[in-house]
């Protein structure tokens, strides 16, 4: 029952057509035909949030979506937030406040506090922990994330094309 | 951790979904996918097609219907977009504030109101607001449209009343007064985790802001369906809203049964659902009494 579809979506801007089997998660996806190996996969069930990409400009769990699922779609992953070798505002902020140790939580964690820093400009530390919530990290701890984040957000979110919409990514 | 293979669609129509649901053997439909996805990995479910729902046309949306008193959400609408919808946070904010406690925000952003619903999990917040708002459920199939109240839906443990050719299409809310008293308590042992116990709270005092004239209150956590409260409601309808009768009104959550597990035993679940009845009925109270601008996240 091997069946498969031609999907046509963008990752990070780039235009991508490719043939997948219909039950290949999104992070599979990335990982396996894109070679994306920024996103990465813990838990496989939508707990701990490693996978945490954006389509269409909402972050979803990449475990818990099927690749066919953007067809037509935009997606971005973590190796879209850099500019080349330049590190984005977050990432920046990441590596001052020491937001990473082993590093394995960390594609999710920004993916995470990318999309809401898109969100909200001027975000207490609660709001950032909350948000935070539904990433895990094991060694790091969360303390350096939210003073990163919280120091994005004072210096200037960052802008993307998409602007905070109040209605989620809708149907 | 890897999805079994299965034959997928994904219809574009409610007509084509209906007509595909009644024709396949062993077919499952996929709506957000934020429970179905995982099951799907853990191989819990191995369903021989998979229907996806989010290319249909006409499922998502919230409507307003004044003649009736009642909002209508369509099955589809993303679990965040009723968390972030203006006119629900003013005028059902029981339903936004529900939300704000299922899963992360990540999740949210593709959860669905009826997929939540379909699954019924016995410690589902949405179930839970169903259930005290007496919401109605659309169940469409090719044979016809089926309005089902949220009393009879649930037929057991994630188990309800829709049959295998069937759709659920939306839910209808009845509307309650401006102004009137709400709350969603939950206790989990982490936030965005199941829940242990939740309880749903709508309340309604007269004009005098004396007396209650109505209120609901629905426990889940308890056992495989949601649990009207009705002792206490009846205890409260038309009495004098004091927090002596809160209080006694939460202690008949004591008298309820639950099925307990080894994390929560059902005497811890019953103490939780007295502590979670309290706190619902007192915040609902101050809410009718005071109504200020609903908090919005």
């Amino acid at each position: 029952m091997a069946t498969t579809r031609q999907i046509d979506c963008t990752v990070n801007g780039e235009p991508v057509t490719a043939t997948v089997e219909t039950r290949l998660t999104l992070a599979d996806f990335l990982r396996d035909q894109l070679t994306l190996t920024g996103t990465h996969l813990g838990c496989e069930h939508g707990v701990c949030g490693a996978c945490t990409v954006h389509v269409d400009g909402a972050a979803v769990r990449g475990c818990l979506m099927l690749a066919v699922q953007v067809d037509g779609s935009a997606v971005r992953t973590v190796e879209g937030l850099s500019d080349g070798d330049a590190l984005s505002p977050l990432q920046q902020a990441f590596r001052e406040n020491h937001a990473l140790q082993c590093g394995f939580c960390t594609p999710g964690v920004l993916m995470s506090m990318q999309s809401f820093l898109d969100e909200h400009t001027n975000p207490t530390a609660n709001d950032v922990t909350e948000a935070l919530s539904g990433n895990l990290c094991r060694c790091t701890g969360y303390a350096a994330v939210v003073a990163a984040t919280l120091q994005t957000a004072r210096d200037g979110v960052e802008h993307h094309d998409q602007s905070p919409t109040s209605g989620g990514n809708g149907s | 951790m890897k999805p079994p293979p299965f034959h997928y669609h994904d219809p574009r129509t409610v007509e084509d979904t209906l007509h595909l649901l009644s024709e396949l053997d062993d077919a499952k439909v996929i709506a957000g996918g934020q429970s179905l996805m995982p099951m799907l990995n853990m191989r819990l479910a191995q369903p021989g097609h998979l229907v996806d729902i989010n290319r249909v046309d006409g499922l998502a949306g919230i409507g307003w219907y004044e003649p009736e008193q009642v909002v209508r959400i369509g099955a589809a609408t993303r679990q965040r977009t009723i968390e972030k919808d203006p006119d629900l946070a003013r005028r059902y904010p029981l339903l936004p504030e529900a939300i704000s406690h299922i899963g992360h925000f990540q999740t949210r952003n593709r959860g669905t109101v009826g997929g939540s619903l379909a699954h019924l999990d016995a410690s589902a917040e949405l179930v839970a607001v169903a259930s005290a708002a007496e919401a109605t459920l659309y169940a469409a199939s090719t044979r016809a449209v089926r309005a089902i109240p949220m009393a009879d839906f649930p037929r057991g443990h994630l188990t309800t009343d829709l049959t295998s050719d069937e759709l659920l299409v939306a839910i209808d809310v009845p509307l309650w007064p401006d102004g009137h008293g709400y709350a969603f308590e939950e206790f989990a042992r982490r936030h965005g985790d199941f829940a242990l116990v939740a309880a749903a709270v709508l309340l309604e005092l007269d004009t005098t802001h004396r007396s209650i004239r109505r209120c609901r209150v629905s426990l889940v956590g308890l056992g495989p369906a949601p649990i009207r409260l009705t002792k206490a409601e009846e205890l409260l309808n038309g009495g004098v809203a004091d927090d002596d009768a809160l209080r006694s009104a939460a202690a008949l959550a004591r008298n309820l049964s639950a099925v307990g597990d080894d994390a929560a035993p059902a005497e811890y679940r019953l103490a939780l659902a007295e502590t979670l009845v309290r706190r619902g009925l007192r915040r609902a109270l101050r809410r009718a009494t005071q109504p200020t601008t609903p908090e919005v996240n």
